[in-house]
């Protein structure tokens, strides 16, 4: 065995470990201190490219419907960080959220149930959902994919069965419509749910950065077993994240019920999966313990501006899936570029 | 003679029909570095997993400066003032020195901030961390707000074994904490050990480097097929002798000191 012993061979290691940074490993030490810094670039190279293709995509009264679009994915891509961030992954937080947008209308439309009381309920069958996925993962120790996927099938069936197939409508002014009502500062025109988005996202993003509870949720995700060694109730702080999703959860169920004008249990199908694309796409890592949450608004950003700024230049709307698809595995690459910062 | 700070009666541990302690018993006094030697499994880690609340022994007692206590987790080994730095390194590697100095015991702003919004008090727990990683002399970290994951591995093992020397009131223990580590850093957490010593907290110390443990160690726990089958004092036993013991090639004394 060799090692570094005093002398001339030492001298040379010296000079070598302290070699400057090349301007490659300099670009990978500021993303890996920034998750959030690269979709940000990203963002803004977009909004630059469509503002060039269209004189409309610019407009404030298109960037306003940008940020409409993007408040029940937006909402939901929140809880699911939280999940990712554990390691995990959350496939039924849109099952869940379109199950418990449809109790909230249909409670209100055909029971007459008082709109507040209506959305309380709505939001304890999220809540209670996102408990079920937790105590599953943490007690019964299996892994979220499965979880999930199998929480999937059942409030999508619950769902179905539950709508009979009916949509439905609630009368303009209900109480639950209001996450849909815009209101209008100048030219810039807002759904509440945009609002609501965009508080969820500011106490996400402080829980996790200045509270003990967020340092504890990244180093569980980071290694786990370390995390108990160092003294972490592992468990309490995994069944906690399921259980914060759910919040985001019950909030992206009343910001669709406000999109949608009511309950609809074909809306939303998507979101699950275009959540988890605006997690990887904002910077998250799927190995967990890194990322912030803003990356994901970000994230859901971008996938909301391609989908706008291609329908407005006039391309083949097929092209935004594309172009997400290819942003996803490029936020992957990069975050596993990152991950290999050097020591 | 000062009362044990630490002391295990007959611990058993079993892992379905392996038998990992076979009644073993552990005696720390205060001011003292304790080195426990042994071939692979012969229940060196878990030992020290069932005294910092890691593990549940199945039978038998541990005392800690003479009252019985039972770890169930290892915060409960922490709140008796044991500290443990493991084999595998217990640091969040995302996380920067000082989040991981306070990992699981994070100081919380003054007044409503604090006691309302549960904000971290960052800039504190960065100083404490600074005043102790330089009142144990790792002058290699200097910026306090580095990610664990972009340092060495002596680094990391200096990370560490700060955060168990800071909060381990009463018994520091240390499981191969230089096996992963170079010439100089290896002398570096060996004076980290010793400095330990020397403030008054009991050590005990794991490793399989026999100089080191003949230099540092003021008694030698040697562990063979999950028993103690002696207790050496460097002073009258070789490193053969050990090494001997530790094999099974010479029987050993219980109690010599």
């Amino acid at each position: 065995m060799t090692t570094a012993t005093d002398g001339a061979a030492s001298a040379a290691l010296e000079e070598f470990l302290n070699r400057p940074p090349t301007v490659g490993q300099r670009v990978q030490s500021v993303l890996h201190g920034q998750p959030a810094l690269s979709p940000a670039i990203v963002l803004i190279l977009a909004c630059v490219a469509f503002s060039l293709l269209s004189s409309h995509f610019y407009q404030l009264q298109n960037l306003s419907l940008v940020a409409q679009q993007v408040a029940v994915v937006g909402t939901l891509a929140a809880g699911q960080t939280l999940v990712i961030l554990t390691a995990g992954i959350d496939l039924s937080v849109g099952a869940i959220m379109v199950l418990s947008s449809l109790v909230m209308a249909k409670l209100s439309y055909d029971q007459h149930v008082p709109g507040v009381l209506a959305l309380l309920i709505g939001v304890a069958i999220a809540l209670a959902a996102q408990a079920v996925n937790g105590v599953l993962v943490t007690r019964i120790k299996l892994p979220p994919f499965i979880v999930t996927l199998g929480m999937l099938s059942v409030f999508t069936a619950l769902s179905l069965i539950y709508a009979k197939g009916q949509t439905v409508q609630l009368p303009p002014g209900a109480f639950l419509l209001w996450t849909g009502e815009i209101f209008s500062i100048g030219s810039v025109h807002l759904t509440w749910g945009v609002v609501l988005m965009v508080a969820l996202y500011a106490v996400f993003a402080y829980a996790l950065r200045f509270t003990a509870w967020g340092r504890h949720l990244y180093a569980v995700g980071d290694d786990a077993e370390a995390a108990r060694l160092a003294g972490i109730r592992v468990n309490r702080v995994l069944l906690s994240a399921y259980l914060v999703a759910g919040v985001a959860v019950a909030v992206g169920a009343w910001v669709l019920v406000g999109r949608v004008g009511g309950g609809d249990p074909n809306s939303g199908l998507n979101a699950n999966l275009e959540s988890i694309t605006a997690v990887v796409i904002g910077g998250t890592s799927l190995f967990g313990g890194r990322g912030v949450v803003l990356g994901s608004l970000i994230g859901a950003l971008i996938v909301q501006v391609f989908d706008n700024g291609l329908a407005l230049a006039g391309l083949d709307p097929n092209y935004q899936v594309l172009a997400v698809g290819l942003l996803v595995i490029a936020a992957v690459s990069v975050d596993q570029w990152i991950r290999k910062v050097r020591a | 003679m000062t009362a044990p700070v630490l002391e295990a009666k007959g611990l058993v541990k079993l892992f379905g029909r392996v038998i990992a302690l076979d009644s073993v018993d552990l005696t720390l006094n205060p001011s003292e570095i304790l080195a426990v030697i042994g071939d692979n499994g012969a229940g060196k880690s878990t030992l020290i997993k069932c005294l910092s609340g890691v593990l549940i022994p199945d039978a038998g007692k541990i005392f800690v400066n003479g009252r019985e206590v039972r770890f169930r987790s290892p915060q409960d080994a922490r709140r008796a003032g044991i500290e443990t730095v493991h084999q595998v390194l217990a640091v969040a590697p995302a996380l920067d020195i000082a989040s991981n100095l306070f990992l699981g015991r994070e100081i919380r702003r003054k007044g409503p901030l604090g006691s309302l919004l549960r904000m971290l008090d960052t800039s504190e727990m960065r100083r404490q961390s600074a005043a102790q990683i330089k009142s144990l002399g790792i002058g290699t970290l200097q910026n306090i707000g580095q990610a664990v994951e972009t340092l060495s591995g002596g680094q990391r093992q200096a990370v560490a074994v700060a955060r168990a020397s800071a909060f381990g009131s009463q018994v520091v223990i240390l499981d191969e904490p230089t096996a992963a580590l170079g010439v100089r850093e290896t002398g570096q957490v060996l004076k980290l050990i010793r400095d330990l010593r020397d403030t008054g907290k009991a050590v005990i110390l794991i490793s399989h480097d026999m100089p080191n443990v003949f230099e540092l160690a003021d008694r030698i726990h040697i562990q063979r097929l999950g028993a103690r089958v002696a207790e050496i004092s460097p002073k009258t036993h070789t490193m053969e002798d050990a090494v001997a013991i530790m094999t099974g090639a010479r029987s050993g004394s219980i109690s010599p000191a």
